[in-house]
Protein backbone atom coordinates (compact mmCIF):
# COMPACT_ATOMS: atom_id res chain seq x y z
CA UNK A 1 0.00 0.00 0.00
CA UNK A 2 2.90 2.46 1.10
CA UNK A 3 4.67 1.32 -2.00
CA UNK A 4 1.81 1.81 -4.36
CA UNK A 5 1.42 4.99 -2.92
CA UNK A 6 4.86 6.45 -3.29
CA UNK A 7 5.27 4.82 -6.78
CA UNK A 8 2.10 7.07 -7.86
CA UNK A 9 4.25 10.13 -6.46
CA UNK A 10 7.20 9.12 -8.13
CA UNK A 11 5.41 9.28 -11.91
CA UNK A 12 3.93 12.25 -11.16
CA UNK A 13 6.71 14.24 -9.96
CA UNK A 14 8.21 12.37 -12.99
CA UNK A 15 5.68 13.50 -15.42
CA UNK A 16 5.79 17.30 -14.15
CA UNK A 17 9.49 17.10 -14.78
CA UNK A 18 9.00 15.62 -18.27
CA UNK A 19 6.00 17.98 -19.32
CA UNK A 20 8.72 21.44 -18.34
CA UNK A 21 11.40 19.62 -20.44
CA UNK A 22 8.95 19.13 -23.72
CA UNK A 23 7.75 22.41 -23.33
CA UNK A 24 10.97 24.13 -23.58
CA UNK A 25 12.44 22.14 -26.16
CA UNK A 26 9.78 22.35 -27.91
CA UNK A 27 10.14 26.09 -27.95
CA UNK A 28 13.94 25.76 -27.99
CA UNK A 29 13.34 23.17 -31.42
CA UNK A 30 10.93 25.51 -32.76
CA UNK A 31 13.18 28.57 -32.56
CA UNK A 32 16.24 26.52 -33.96
CA UNK A 33 14.60 24.98 -36.62
CA UNK A 34 13.06 27.87 -37.82
CA UNK A 35 15.96 30.46 -37.19
CA UNK A 36 18.97 28.72 -38.48
CA UNK A 37 18.20 29.30 -42.23
CA UNK A 38 17.74 32.60 -41.88
CA UNK A 39 21.34 32.97 -39.77
CA UNK A 40 24.07 33.83 -41.70
CA UNK A 41 27.24 36.09 -42.05
CA UNK A 42 25.28 39.22 -43.23
CA UNK A 43 22.63 39.13 -40.66
CA UNK A 44 24.73 38.65 -37.90
CA UNK A 45 27.03 41.53 -39.35
CA UNK A 46 24.92 43.94 -40.98
CA UNK A 47 22.92 46.94 -40.11
CA UNK A 48 19.45 46.41 -41.01
CA UNK A 49 17.51 47.95 -43.82
CA UNK A 50 14.07 48.36 -44.89
CA UNK A 51 13.38 48.91 -41.26
CA UNK A 52 14.35 45.19 -40.06
CA UNK A 53 12.68 43.37 -43.32
CA UNK A 54 16.08 42.57 -44.25
CA UNK A 55 19.54 43.14 -43.67
CA UNK A 56 21.28 41.79 -40.23
CA UNK A 57 21.00 42.90 -36.41
CA UNK A 58 24.53 43.74 -35.70
CA UNK A 59 23.36 47.24 -33.94
CA UNK A 60 21.20 45.58 -31.94
CA UNK A 61 24.21 42.86 -30.74
CA UNK A 62 26.19 45.74 -30.37
CA UNK A 63 23.45 48.03 -28.20
CA UNK A 64 22.95 44.81 -26.04
CA UNK A 65 26.47 43.87 -25.72
CA UNK A 66 26.61 47.76 -24.40
CA UNK A 67 24.17 47.79 -22.45
CA UNK A 68 24.84 44.33 -20.34
CA UNK A 69 28.75 45.76 -20.17
CA UNK A 70 27.59 49.06 -18.71
CA UNK A 71 25.08 47.12 -16.01
CA UNK A 72 27.64 45.05 -15.02
CA UNK A 73 29.77 47.59 -14.33
CA UNK A 74 27.55 50.08 -12.08
CA UNK A 75 25.57 46.47 -10.64
CA UNK A 76 28.68 44.78 -9.39
CA UNK A 77 30.69 47.13 -7.29
CA UNK A 78 27.72 48.65 -5.81
CA UNK A 79 26.28 45.20 -5.40
CA UNK A 80 29.44 43.79 -3.82
CA UNK A 81 29.55 47.02 -1.72
CA UNK A 82 25.90 46.32 -0.73
CA UNK A 83 26.49 42.75 0.32
CA UNK A 84 29.80 43.65 2.06
CA UNK A 85 27.83 46.09 4.70
CA UNK A 86 24.87 44.06 5.15
CA UNK A 87 26.94 41.24 6.25
CA UNK A 88 30.38 42.39 7.45
CA UNK A 89 29.40 45.65 8.65
CA UNK A 90 25.86 45.92 10.10
CA UNK A 91 24.87 44.92 13.05
CA UNK A 92 21.00 43.65 12.94
CA UNK A 93 18.85 46.73 13.98
CA UNK A 94 15.60 48.49 12.28
CA UNK A 95 17.67 50.17 9.49
CA UNK A 96 19.22 47.35 8.25
CA UNK A 97 15.81 44.70 8.44
CA UNK A 98 14.24 47.80 6.39
CA UNK A 99 17.15 47.65 4.02
CA UNK A 100 16.67 44.11 3.59
CA UNK A 101 12.77 44.28 3.46
CA UNK A 102 13.50 46.96 0.67
CA UNK A 103 15.64 44.25 -1.13
CA UNK A 104 13.48 41.60 -1.03
CA UNK A 105 10.94 43.38 -2.42
CA UNK A 106 12.53 45.26 -5.14
CA UNK A 107 13.74 42.09 -6.51
CA UNK A 108 9.89 41.04 -6.87
CA UNK A 109 8.72 44.15 -8.82
CA UNK A 110 7.98 44.10 -11.84
CA UNK A 111 10.55 45.24 -15.19
CA UNK A 112 8.05 47.57 -16.69
CA UNK A 113 8.10 49.71 -13.10
CA UNK A 114 11.88 49.93 -13.06
CA UNK A 115 11.20 51.11 -17.23
CA UNK A 116 9.47 53.82 -15.49
CA UNK A 117 11.36 54.58 -12.73
CA UNK A 118 14.59 54.90 -14.68
CA UNK A 119 12.56 56.90 -17.46
CA UNK A 120 11.97 59.48 -14.48
CA UNK A 121 15.12 59.55 -12.98
CA UNK A 122 17.44 58.96 -15.80
CA UNK A 123 16.15 60.03 -18.49
CA UNK A 124 14.51 62.99 -17.63
CA UNK A 125 15.67 64.13 -13.93
CA UNK A 126 19.29 63.39 -14.68
CA UNK A 127 18.96 64.58 -18.65
CA UNK A 128 20.82 61.66 -20.12
CA UNK A 129 17.70 61.31 -22.44
CA UNK A 130 17.47 57.62 -24.07
CA UNK A 131 20.77 56.44 -23.91
CA UNK A 132 22.97 53.09 -23.23
CA UNK A 133 24.12 55.11 -19.91
CA UNK A 134 20.27 55.48 -18.64
CA UNK A 135 19.81 51.91 -20.04
CA UNK A 136 22.01 50.49 -18.24
CA UNK A 137 21.78 52.29 -14.52
CA UNK A 138 18.04 50.86 -15.03
CA UNK A 139 18.78 47.79 -15.72
CA UNK A 140 21.28 48.13 -12.52
CA UNK A 141 18.81 48.87 -10.43
CA UNK A 142 16.72 46.30 -11.50
CA UNK A 143 19.61 43.28 -11.01
CA UNK A 144 20.60 44.94 -7.85
CA UNK A 145 18.51 43.33 -5.46
CA UNK A 146 19.83 39.77 -6.78
CA UNK A 147 22.86 40.87 -6.91
CA UNK A 148 23.08 41.83 -3.36
CA UNK A 149 21.58 38.17 -2.57
CA UNK A 150 24.30 36.26 -4.44
CA UNK A 151 27.17 38.25 -3.00
CA UNK A 152 25.77 37.67 0.53
CA UNK A 153 25.41 34.37 -0.13
CA UNK A 154 29.01 34.19 -1.48
CA UNK A 155 30.50 36.01 1.66
CA UNK A 156 28.40 33.73 3.86
CA UNK A 157 29.67 30.69 2.40
CA UNK A 158 33.30 31.81 3.67
CA UNK A 159 33.96 29.94 7.39
CA UNK A 160 33.32 32.22 9.78
CA UNK A 161 37.06 31.07 11.11
CA UNK A 162 38.80 32.61 8.31
CA UNK A 163 37.65 35.99 9.87
CA UNK A 164 38.27 35.15 13.44
CA UNK A 165 41.78 33.63 12.70
CA UNK A 166 42.79 37.17 11.00
CA UNK A 167 41.04 39.14 13.46
CA UNK A 168 42.94 37.10 16.13
CA UNK A 169 46.18 37.83 14.40
CA UNK A 170 45.81 41.84 14.85
CA UNK A 171 44.58 42.44 11.48
CA UNK A 172 41.82 45.31 10.92
CA UNK A 173 38.36 44.32 10.11
CA UNK A 174 39.11 45.43 6.07
CA UNK A 175 42.30 43.55 6.31
CA UNK A 176 40.55 40.09 6.97
CA UNK A 177 38.02 40.42 4.38
CA UNK A 178 40.28 42.10 2.24
CA UNK A 179 42.69 39.10 1.89
CA UNK A 180 40.96 36.06 3.76
CA UNK A 181 37.39 36.73 2.52
CA UNK A 182 36.72 38.71 -0.39
CA UNK A 183 39.44 36.94 -2.67
CA UNK A 184 37.21 33.45 -1.68
CA UNK A 185 34.12 35.10 -2.35
CA UNK A 186 34.87 37.31 -5.40
CA UNK A 187 34.04 33.96 -7.91
CA UNK A 188 30.62 33.40 -6.20
CA UNK A 189 29.87 37.24 -6.47
CA UNK A 190 31.10 37.38 -10.37
CA UNK A 191 28.84 33.99 -11.09
CA UNK A 192 25.37 35.41 -9.28
CA UNK A 193 26.48 38.75 -10.82
CA UNK A 194 26.51 37.56 -14.70
CA UNK A 195 23.78 35.04 -13.90
CA UNK A 196 21.26 37.95 -12.79
CA UNK A 197 22.81 40.19 -15.83
CA UNK A 198 22.07 37.26 -17.96
CA UNK A 199 18.30 37.62 -17.47
CA UNK A 200 18.57 41.21 -18.05
CA UNK A 201 20.24 40.64 -21.17
CA UNK A 202 16.74 39.45 -22.77
CA UNK A 203 14.42 42.40 -20.68
CA UNK A 204 12.89 44.36 -23.01
CA UNK A 205 10.53 46.89 -20.50
CA UNK A 206 13.28 48.62 -18.49
CA UNK A 207 14.85 49.60 -21.77
CA UNK A 208 11.92 50.41 -23.47
CA UNK A 209 11.72 53.86 -22.45
CA UNK A 210 15.16 54.50 -21.27
CA UNK A 211 17.28 53.10 -24.41
CA UNK A 212 16.07 51.31 -26.73
CA UNK A 213 16.03 52.75 -30.03
CA UNK A 214 13.06 52.02 -32.70
CA UNK A 215 15.02 51.68 -35.78
CA UNK A 216 19.16 52.76 -35.41
CA UNK A 217 21.30 51.02 -38.17
CA UNK A 218 24.59 52.91 -37.23
CA UNK A 219 26.40 51.98 -34.40
CA UNK A 220 26.67 53.70 -31.31
CA UNK A 221 29.28 56.34 -30.57
CA UNK A 222 29.24 57.34 -26.90
CA UNK A 223 26.91 56.41 -23.69
CA UNK A 224 24.68 58.96 -24.53
CA UNK A 225 23.29 57.22 -27.76
CA UNK A 226 19.92 55.74 -27.97
CA UNK A 227 20.83 52.19 -29.06
CA UNK A 228 19.27 49.01 -30.71
CA UNK A 229 18.78 46.41 -28.48
CA UNK A 230 17.90 42.13 -29.20
CA UNK A 231 14.75 41.78 -26.74
CA UNK A 232 13.21 45.00 -28.38
CA UNK A 233 14.28 44.21 -31.78
CA UNK A 234 12.67 41.49 -31.39
CA UNK A 235 9.52 42.55 -30.29
CA UNK A 236 9.38 45.31 -32.88
CA UNK A 237 9.72 42.79 -35.59
CA UNK A 238 7.19 40.51 -34.31
CA UNK A 239 4.46 42.65 -33.20
CA UNK A 240 5.09 46.41 -34.19
CA UNK A 241 6.03 45.61 -37.78
CA UNK A 242 3.60 46.54 -40.72
CA UNK A 243 5.02 43.15 -42.80
CA UNK A 244 5.03 40.87 -39.65
CA UNK A 245 4.34 37.65 -41.70
CA UNK A 246 6.96 38.64 -44.13
CA UNK A 247 9.58 39.05 -41.40
CA UNK A 248 8.96 36.10 -39.96
CA UNK A 249 12.50 34.49 -40.42
CA UNK A 250 14.05 37.40 -38.85
CA UNK A 251 11.92 37.17 -36.05
CA UNK A 252 13.18 33.37 -35.75
CA UNK A 253 17.38 34.18 -36.60
CA UNK A 254 16.78 37.14 -33.89
CA UNK A 255 15.17 35.12 -31.13
CA UNK A 256 18.00 32.65 -31.95
CA UNK A 257 21.03 35.42 -31.52
CA UNK A 258 19.15 35.92 -28.49
CA UNK A 259 18.99 32.59 -26.96
CA UNK A 260 22.26 32.03 -27.47
CA UNK A 261 23.80 35.41 -26.02
CA UNK A 262 21.52 34.15 -22.78
CA UNK A 263 22.67 30.64 -23.07
CA UNK A 264 26.58 31.30 -23.37
CA UNK A 265 26.55 34.09 -20.35
CA UNK A 266 24.71 31.56 -18.02
CA UNK A 267 27.08 28.99 -19.00
CA UNK A 268 29.95 30.89 -19.03
CA UNK A 269 29.12 31.67 -15.60
CA UNK A 270 28.25 28.03 -14.19
CA UNK A 271 32.22 26.98 -15.85
CA UNK A 272 33.47 29.66 -13.51
CA UNK A 273 31.81 28.60 -10.79
CA UNK A 274 32.43 24.92 -11.14
CA UNK A 275 36.30 25.86 -11.69
CA UNK A 276 36.16 27.94 -8.53
CA UNK A 277 34.23 25.09 -6.54
CA UNK A 278 36.94 22.58 -7.10
CA UNK A 279 39.70 25.09 -6.26
CA UNK A 280 38.57 26.01 -2.54
CA UNK A 281 37.42 22.89 -0.63
CA UNK A 282 37.21 24.02 2.96
CA UNK B 1 55.30 31.24 41.22
CA UNK B 2 52.56 33.26 43.07
CA UNK B 3 54.98 35.86 43.61
CA UNK B 4 55.59 36.45 39.95
CA UNK B 5 53.85 40.38 39.33
CA UNK B 6 50.84 38.44 37.03
CA UNK B 7 50.77 38.82 33.63
CA UNK B 8 47.71 39.26 33.32
CA UNK B 9 45.01 40.38 36.13
CA UNK B 10 41.09 40.31 35.77
CA UNK B 11 39.31 42.01 37.92
CA UNK B 12 35.23 41.55 38.83
CA UNK B 13 34.17 40.65 35.77
CA UNK B 14 31.09 39.91 34.28
CA UNK B 15 30.08 39.28 30.80
CA UNK B 16 26.53 38.91 29.35
CA UNK B 17 25.33 37.59 25.59
CA UNK B 18 22.23 40.45 25.24
CA UNK B 19 20.35 39.83 28.46
CA UNK B 20 21.65 36.63 29.56
CA UNK B 21 25.03 36.40 31.94
CA UNK B 22 27.85 34.23 31.52
CA UNK B 23 30.86 35.02 33.78
CA UNK B 24 29.89 36.13 37.17
CA UNK B 25 32.28 38.35 39.46
CA UNK B 26 35.82 36.28 38.10
CA UNK B 27 38.98 37.84 39.51
CA UNK B 28 41.79 36.52 38.99
CA UNK B 29 45.44 36.66 38.24
CA UNK B 30 47.62 34.86 35.45
CA UNK B 31 51.12 34.31 36.32
CA UNK B 32 53.73 35.15 33.30
CA UNK B 33 55.64 31.80 31.63
CA UNK B 34 53.43 29.05 33.04
CA UNK B 35 50.51 27.30 31.36
CA UNK B 36 47.30 28.38 32.63
CA UNK B 37 44.33 25.81 32.24
CA UNK B 38 40.87 26.72 32.01
CA UNK B 39 38.83 23.36 33.13
CA UNK B 40 34.78 22.84 33.63
CA UNK B 41 31.62 21.30 32.28
CA UNK B 42 30.78 22.59 28.38
CA UNK B 43 28.56 26.00 28.87
CA UNK B 44 30.11 27.01 32.12
CA UNK B 45 31.88 30.00 30.14
CA UNK B 46 35.68 29.09 29.56
CA UNK B 47 35.55 30.24 25.91
CA UNK B 48 33.64 33.66 26.71
CA UNK B 49 36.46 33.98 29.37
CA UNK B 50 39.30 33.25 27.63
CA UNK B 51 38.30 35.75 24.24
CA UNK B 52 38.05 38.56 27.19
CA UNK B 53 41.76 38.79 27.43
CA UNK B 54 42.27 39.30 23.45
CA UNK B 55 38.99 41.05 23.08
CA UNK B 56 37.69 38.71 20.63
CA UNK B 57 34.29 39.16 22.19
CA UNK B 58 33.90 42.40 20.90
CA UNK B 59 33.02 41.18 17.31
CA UNK B 60 29.83 39.27 18.94
CA UNK B 61 26.44 41.39 18.27
CA UNK B 62 24.66 42.21 21.42
CA UNK B 63 27.84 40.70 23.93
CA UNK B 64 28.46 43.90 26.81
CA UNK B 65 31.05 43.25 30.00
CA UNK B 66 31.67 44.79 33.06
CA UNK B 67 34.82 44.70 35.13
CA UNK B 68 38.64 45.44 33.72
CA UNK B 69 41.32 42.88 32.21
CA UNK B 70 44.88 44.13 32.74
CA UNK B 71 47.49 43.20 30.81
CA UNK B 72 51.59 44.00 31.93
CA UNK B 73 49.03 46.42 34.56
CA UNK B 74 47.22 48.47 31.45
CA UNK B 75 43.48 48.09 31.03
CA UNK B 76 43.02 46.92 27.66
CA UNK B 77 38.85 47.90 27.89
CA UNK B 78 40.32 51.26 28.51
CA UNK B 79 39.09 53.83 25.66
CA UNK B 80 42.08 54.31 22.91
CA UNK B 81 42.86 51.05 23.49
CA UNK B 82 44.71 49.68 20.46
CA UNK B 83 43.21 46.54 19.67
CA UNK B 84 45.33 45.56 16.67
CA UNK B 85 48.40 45.66 18.49
CA UNK B 86 46.93 43.86 22.22
CA UNK B 87 45.89 41.13 19.62
CA UNK B 88 49.97 41.34 18.07
CA UNK B 89 50.30 40.84 21.48
CA UNK B 90 47.78 37.93 22.40
CA UNK B 91 47.82 35.19 20.14
CA UNK B 92 44.92 32.63 19.64
CA UNK B 93 44.50 29.56 18.41
CA UNK B 94 41.07 28.30 17.91
CA UNK B 95 39.31 24.88 18.75
CA UNK B 96 38.95 24.24 15.03
CA UNK B 97 42.00 24.22 13.15
CA UNK B 98 41.39 26.63 10.55
CA UNK B 99 44.39 27.08 8.01
CA UNK B 100 43.91 29.96 5.19
CA UNK B 101 43.53 28.74 2.14
CA UNK B 102 47.13 29.84 1.16
CA UNK B 103 50.09 28.24 0.65
CA UNK B 104 51.97 26.77 4.21
CA UNK B 105 54.38 29.98 3.50
CA UNK B 106 51.77 32.32 3.20
CA UNK B 107 49.78 31.12 5.97
CA UNK B 108 52.76 32.07 8.57
CA UNK B 109 53.66 35.11 6.62
CA UNK B 110 50.05 36.55 6.98
CA UNK B 111 50.48 38.02 10.29
CA UNK B 112 54.03 40.07 9.70
CA UNK B 113 52.66 40.66 6.44
CA UNK B 114 49.38 42.85 7.70
CA UNK B 115 51.61 44.08 10.21
CA UNK B 116 53.92 45.65 7.50
CA UNK B 117 57.32 43.40 7.24
CA UNK B 118 57.82 43.45 3.31
CA UNK B 119 61.33 42.14 2.54
CA UNK B 120 61.32 38.59 1.52
CA UNK B 121 64.21 37.57 3.58
CA UNK B 122 62.81 38.63 6.46
CA UNK B 123 59.73 36.84 5.90
CA UNK B 124 61.46 33.80 5.46
CA UNK B 125 63.38 33.85 8.47
CA UNK B 126 60.19 34.38 10.21
CA UNK B 127 58.51 32.02 9.01
CA UNK B 128 61.19 29.08 9.38
CA UNK B 129 61.65 30.38 12.99
CA UNK B 130 58.02 30.19 14.02
CA UNK B 131 57.16 26.79 12.29
CA UNK B 132 60.78 25.57 14.24
CA UNK B 133 58.81 26.59 17.27
CA UNK B 134 55.89 25.22 16.65
CA UNK B 135 57.51 22.04 15.87
CA UNK B 136 56.45 22.18 12.34
CA UNK B 137 59.21 22.74 10.10
CA UNK B 138 61.13 19.26 9.82
CA UNK B 139 57.34 18.01 8.43
CA UNK B 140 56.69 20.67 5.96
CA UNK B 141 60.20 22.20 5.03
CA UNK B 142 60.20 21.43 1.15
CA UNK B 143 56.74 21.95 0.83
CA UNK B 144 56.31 25.47 1.74
CA UNK B 145 54.55 26.60 -1.51
CA UNK B 146 52.16 24.07 -1.24
CA UNK B 147 48.39 24.67 -0.02
CA UNK B 148 47.48 24.52 3.92
CA UNK B 149 44.41 22.54 3.17
CA UNK B 150 46.82 19.51 2.27
CA UNK B 151 47.99 18.89 5.84
CA UNK B 152 46.83 16.63 8.26
CA UNK B 153 44.19 17.81 11.30
CA UNK B 154 47.33 17.60 13.54
CA UNK B 155 49.89 19.36 11.42
CA UNK B 156 47.34 21.84 10.61
CA UNK B 157 46.24 22.70 14.50
CA UNK B 158 50.38 23.56 14.47
CA UNK B 159 50.42 25.55 11.65
CA UNK B 160 48.00 27.96 13.48
CA UNK B 161 50.13 27.67 16.54
CA UNK B 162 53.67 28.61 14.06
CA UNK B 163 50.78 31.60 12.84
CA UNK B 164 50.17 32.51 15.92
CA UNK B 165 54.21 32.97 16.98
CA UNK B 166 54.88 34.69 13.71
CA UNK B 167 53.55 37.78 14.59
CA UNK B 168 55.80 37.69 18.14
CA UNK B 169 53.31 37.36 21.14
CA UNK B 170 53.76 37.53 24.93
CA UNK B 171 50.54 35.56 25.67
CA UNK B 172 49.37 32.43 23.82
CA UNK B 173 45.06 31.85 24.42
CA UNK B 174 44.48 28.44 23.23
CA UNK B 175 40.85 27.07 23.30
CA UNK B 176 40.49 23.42 23.05
CA UNK B 177 43.60 23.51 20.43
CA UNK B 178 43.58 19.29 20.80
CA UNK B 179 39.93 18.61 20.92
CA UNK B 180 39.70 17.70 17.17
CA UNK B 181 42.94 15.92 17.00
CA UNK B 182 43.48 11.98 17.18
CA UNK B 183 45.46 10.76 20.52
CA UNK B 184 49.19 11.01 18.68
CA UNK B 185 48.71 14.19 17.36
CA UNK B 186 47.07 15.45 20.28
CA UNK B 187 50.31 13.73 22.78
CA UNK B 188 52.49 16.37 19.56
CA UNK B 189 50.26 19.08 20.33
CA UNK B 190 51.08 18.45 24.44
CA UNK B 191 54.25 18.46 24.21
CA UNK B 192 54.85 21.52 21.89
CA UNK B 193 52.87 23.35 24.76
CA UNK B 194 55.64 22.10 27.37
CA UNK B 195 58.51 23.63 25.17
CA UNK B 196 56.49 26.99 24.99
CA UNK B 197 56.17 27.30 28.54
CA UNK B 198 59.50 28.98 29.01
CA UNK B 199 58.60 31.93 26.74
CA UNK B 200 54.88 32.36 26.71
CA UNK B 201 51.87 33.14 28.81
CA UNK B 202 49.86 30.29 28.11
CA UNK B 203 45.97 30.26 29.05
CA UNK B 204 43.99 27.10 27.43
CA UNK B 205 40.50 26.07 27.95
CA UNK B 206 40.42 21.76 27.64
CA UNK B 207 37.25 19.94 28.84
CA UNK B 208 39.92 17.35 28.91
CA UNK B 209 41.00 16.96 32.66
CA UNK B 210 44.19 14.59 32.09
CA UNK B 211 45.17 17.09 29.70
CA UNK B 212 44.72 19.74 31.83
CA UNK B 213 46.97 17.63 34.36
CA UNK B 214 49.74 17.01 32.11
CA UNK B 215 50.55 20.32 30.52
CA UNK B 216 49.62 22.85 33.28
CA UNK B 217 51.11 24.78 36.04
CA UNK B 218 48.19 26.02 37.21
CA UNK B 219 44.08 25.28 36.79
CA UNK B 220 41.34 26.94 37.18
CA UNK B 221 37.74 25.32 37.34
CA UNK B 222 34.65 26.89 36.29
CA UNK B 223 31.49 25.97 36.53
CA UNK B 224 28.06 28.09 35.63
CA UNK B 225 30.03 31.11 34.91
CA UNK B 226 31.81 31.03 37.93
CA UNK B 227 35.32 31.21 38.74
CA UNK B 228 34.89 28.17 41.77
CA UNK B 229 38.55 27.31 42.64
CA UNK B 230 42.01 28.32 40.82
CA UNK B 231 45.31 27.14 41.84
CA UNK B 232 48.31 24.56 41.39
CA UNK B 233 47.39 21.73 39.27
CA UNK B 234 48.96 19.37 41.63
CA UNK B 235 46.55 20.78 44.55
CA UNK B 236 43.52 20.74 42.21
CA UNK B 237 43.85 17.30 41.60
CA UNK B 238 44.89 15.91 44.95
CA UNK B 239 43.58 18.04 47.41
CA UNK B 240 41.02 20.70 45.85
CA UNK B 241 39.21 22.69 48.17
CA UNK B 242 35.97 22.91 47.20
CA UNK B 243 33.58 20.19 46.88
CA UNK B 244 32.26 21.45 43.59
CA UNK B 245 35.78 20.76 42.19
CA UNK B 246 36.41 17.46 43.71
CA UNK B 247 33.03 16.04 42.27
CA UNK B 248 33.97 17.17 38.88
CA UNK B 249 37.69 16.10 38.86
CA UNK B 250 36.52 12.76 40.01
CA UNK B 251 33.98 12.46 37.42
CA UNK B 252 30.54 12.58 39.24
CA UNK B 253 28.83 15.12 36.89
CA UNK B 254 29.81 17.15 33.80
N1 LIG C 1 27.97 34.09 20.69
C1 LIG C 1 27.17 33.76 21.72
N2 LIG C 1 25.94 34.30 21.81
C2 LIG C 1 25.12 33.98 22.84
N3 LIG C 1 25.43 33.12 23.81
C3 LIG C 1 26.64 32.55 23.78
C4 LIG C 1 27.57 32.83 22.73
N4 LIG C 1 28.69 32.11 22.94
C5 LIG C 1 28.47 31.41 24.08
N5 LIG C 1 27.24 31.67 24.59
C6 LIG C 1 26.66 31.10 25.83
O1 LIG C 1 27.48 31.46 26.91
C7 LIG C 1 27.68 30.36 27.77
C8 LIG C 1 29.17 30.06 27.90
O2 LIG C 1 29.64 29.60 26.65
P1 LIG C 1 31.15 29.26 26.38
O3 LIG C 1 31.98 30.37 26.86
O4 LIG C 1 31.28 28.88 24.96
O5 LIG C 1 31.36 27.98 27.31
P2 LIG C 1 32.48 26.84 27.25
O6 LIG C 1 33.59 27.30 26.37
O7 LIG C 1 32.88 26.65 28.67
O8 LIG C 1 31.81 25.62 26.73
C9 LIG C 1 26.89 29.21 27.21
O9 LIG C 1 25.66 29.15 27.89
C10 LIG C 1 26.66 29.59 25.78
O10 LIG C 1 25.45 29.10 25.31
MG1 LIG D 1 34.27 26.44 24.54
Amino acid sequence: MKNAGEGLTYLGLRLATYSVVLVIGYILADIIWHGIPALSWEFLSGPPRQSGAAGGILPAIVGTFYLVSGTLLVALPLGIGGALYLSEYATRNRLTMAIRLAISTLAGVPSIVFGLFGLGLFVIFCNFGASILAGALTLACMVLPTIIVACEEALLAVPQGLRSSSLALGATKWQAIRTNVLPYSLPGMLTGTILAIGRAAGETAPILLTAAAFFLPRLPGSIFDQVMALPYHLYILATQHPEAEKVRPMQYATALVLLLLVLGITMGATILRSRFRKKYRW
Amino acid sequence: MVNDTPKIQVHDLNFFYGATQALFNITMDIPPRRVTALIGPSGCGKSTFLRTMDRMNDIIDGARMTGEVLIDGNNIYAPGTDVVRLRRNVGMVFQKSNPFPKSIFDNVAYGPRIHGVKKQAELVEIVQRSLTRAALWDEVKDRLPENAMGLSGGQQQRLCIARALAVDPEILLMDEPASALDPKSTARVEELIGELRDQYTIVIVTHNMQQAARVSDLTAFFYEGRLIEFDRTKRIYTNPAKKQTEDYITGRFG
